[in-house]
């Protein structure tokens, strides 16, 4: 190596550089393109498919606010907010759930996995059937609880800088707490409310009523862009907090707005759908082997969440002859892919 | 082509916790040059570079860069001028060279903001310096040692700074790696005059290679020169505490220092 190499082929390096990063580009364009396509067509048949089958003329009817007979009822009020629910819960999770396993460079250090949506789940679950509190008051109620969950399980494993691996097996413990304490308050609810003490065990969509989707869009709309802004930051720290120190990324200040983001996005979601089971913690890693080295995962991963979320409520609806919630569907899904990122991990020491 | 920033630590107090680690240290880098830093295991050497960083807030002193205290320059403004590479950067699963080294772009672009012509630019010169195009696509997981340091130095230049400081840019590497290091450290600083600190544990390539040498001891500055000047061998019994002999190394002019340990003590050099 020698000093004139900086001068002899600048312009061959760059036209690598440059055709790396386009190539790059459009590969991450076509793998969202398809994702946002699917998310647009899974859509449309979950607003057609049922038990009455609506024509897309029907359908697009009642969207443009006419009125079709049986179907403005339908469509509107039954199917419309459930579909809506399902795209806001999927990317609120999705996203949610990345940035955890970005910032702490661990694939299990998602918030289903670490307790932040059990601790949100356990006090929406207690202001509804224990405070029969409603609306707005019980999203307060999971998001309060999920942030002291977060800070409880920064505090908890911080010792000399927060570790990975001790903060993940802190907020499982938590997380099996909290478990346990959402499943005394709905034990002690009437057994007349089933379909409603499902919701905050595994997560479901029935019934879902148009303030619910209002609230957790609200939420989208505000937290979403506060994270998908840091992608770059992210980035950074994903090198070490020194590394990014010295890129000029204000380190700990970005994590708690990160931290305070996402623990919002999940809280929100969670009050609205329960804590549709593995979302968060799947969204990533499938996005990732889908994008591949090519650019911030944050974007396509609340895809994926929106997509898994959508597809799986469709399949517990339909597909098995019972109606089952969306989150038991998840979760069949989540766990065996839970346990093979496990052994996985315990080979690879891999991060995400 | 010389830096002319003027990087200075006034009666500089660093720790942790309960422990004092720089205890009034006051030093200078010479702008436009290659200053080395050396002292024994724990002495606070890279506990200075993070300081001198912007990364630790000093309990007392302060870290001056062209007059202005470091800590009080904006973090991004401050990683336009100076950068750091830490002892053990982390690379994230599967990420490829080119995505590495334009991460060091960080501190020249803002929220949601667009990859330009110039981040290209500067990637693209970071990849020939380091001569490291031909790995332009392969994951960094897939390096070897030495290929993967010249990838970190590739990110740190691609930041575009002035000034770079680099914690131990040579350990764990074998001795071929270390010298392509240091050469490649040596071509930057020629040819585009950044100037250099880096912490070494080798006294004899720091002697080699730097043209200002500092010695820490007990938290302080033990000697601070030219390296025939430094290196002595009352400068190794002091920090060190070993006993040596300092000869003219016979490839250079620069000192060369050989240990000499209790099993070799009457043996004459």
């Amino acid at each position: 190596m020698t000093a004139g190499t900086v001068f002899v082929k600048p312009s061959s390096t760059l036209d690598l550089v440059v055709r790396g990063r386009a190539q790059r580009a459009s590969r991450r364009r076509l793998v969202m393109g398809i994702l946002a396509a699917s998310i647009v067509v899974v859509f449309a048949v979950s607003l057609m498919v049922g038990q009455t089958l609506y024509s897309p003329a029907d359908v697009m009817g009642v969207l443009l606010g006419r009125d079709v007979s049986g179907a403005t009822f339908t469509i509107g009020r039954l199917r419309l907010p459930r579909a809506v629910l399902a795209v806001v819960a999927g990317l609120s999770f999705g996203l949610a759930g990345v940035t955890f396993q970005t910032m702490l460079r661990n694939a299990l250090a998602s918030p289903d996995i670490i307790g932040i949506s059990a601790g949100a789940s356990a006090a929406a679950s207690f202001a509804i059937v224990t405070l029969s509190l409603s609306g707005a008051a019980v999203s307060i109620f999971a998001i309060v609880a999920g942030l002291g969950v977060a800070l409880a399980i920064y505090a908890l494993s911080y010792k000399g800088g927060a570790a990975g691996t001790r903060l993940i097996l802190v907020g499982i413990g938590i997380a099996a707490m909290l478990e346990s304490v959402t499943n005394y308050i709905l034990s002690r609810a009437g057994q007349w409310e089933l379909q409603e003490a499902l919701r905050w065990l595994t997560g479901s969509l029935n019934g879902t009523t148009w303030p619910q989707v209002l609230t957790a869009l609200i939420a989208l709309v505000v937290f979403g862009p506060m994270l998908l802004s840091r992608a770059g930051l992210l980035g950074a720290m994903q090198l070490g907090d020194d590394t990014a120190g010295a890129l000029g990324v204000r380190v700990e200040r970005t994590r708690i707005i990160v931290i305070f983001s996402a623990v919002g996005l999940i809280a929100f979601a969670t009050a609205a759908a329960g804590p549709i089971a593995f979302v968060a913690f799947l969204s990533g890693p499938i996005a990732s082997r889908l994008i591949g080295p090519n650019g911030s995962v944050l974007l396509p991963a609340s895809l994926v969440g929106a997509l898994l979320v959508l597809v799986a409520d469709f399949c517990g609806q339909y597909a098995f002859g019972t109606r089952f919630p969306v989150g038991v569907v998840t979760g069949v899904l989540g766990a065996p892919y839970l346990i093979y990122l496990i052994v996985r991990t315990n080979r690879a020491g891999g991060s995400l | 082509m010389t830096s002319s920033h003027t990087l200075v630590a006034q009666a500089l107090t660093l720790g942790y916790g309960d422990s004092t680690v720089i205890n009034g240290l006051d030093l200078i880098v010479p702008g436009g040059q290659i200053t080395a830093i050396v002292g024994p295991n724990a002495c606070g050497k890279s506990t200075l570079l993070r300081s001198m960083s912007r990364l630790l807030a000093p309990r007392d002193g302060r870290v001056l860069l062209d007059g202005k205290s470091v800590h009080k320059i904006p973090a991004r403004e401050l990683a336009r001028t100076l950068g750091l590479l830490p002892q053990s950067p982390i690379a994230p699963d599967g990420i490829t060279v080119t995505d590495l080294v334009g991460r060091g772009r960080q501190p020249h672009q803002g929220l949601f903001s667009r990859w330009t012509r110039e981040d290209e630019q500067a990637v693209a010169d970071a990849l020939d310096a380091t001569d490291t195009a031909s790995l332009a696509d392969r994951s960094v997981d897939e390096l070897s040692g030495g290929q993967r340091q010249r990838v970190w130095i590739a990110m740190a230049l691609a930041q575009h700074t002035d000034l770079l400081l680099l914690d131990e840019p040579t350990t764990f590497l074998d001795v071929s790696h270390q010298i392509e290091v240091l050469d490649l450290l040596t071509d930057l600083n020629r040819s585009r005059g950044t100037t250099i600190v880096m912490v070494l544990h080798d006294l004899n390539l720091a002697a080699r290679y730097a043209d200002h040498l500092i010695a820490l001891a007990d938290g302080r500055v033990h000697a601070a020169g030219a390296p025939a000047d430094v290196l002595t061998e009352e400068c190794v019994r002091h920090v060190f505490g070993i006993e040596s002999k300092v000869i003219l190394d016979p490839t250079s002019d620069k000192p060369l220092m050989l240990p000499i340990g209790r099993h070799h003590m009457n043996v004459t050099v």
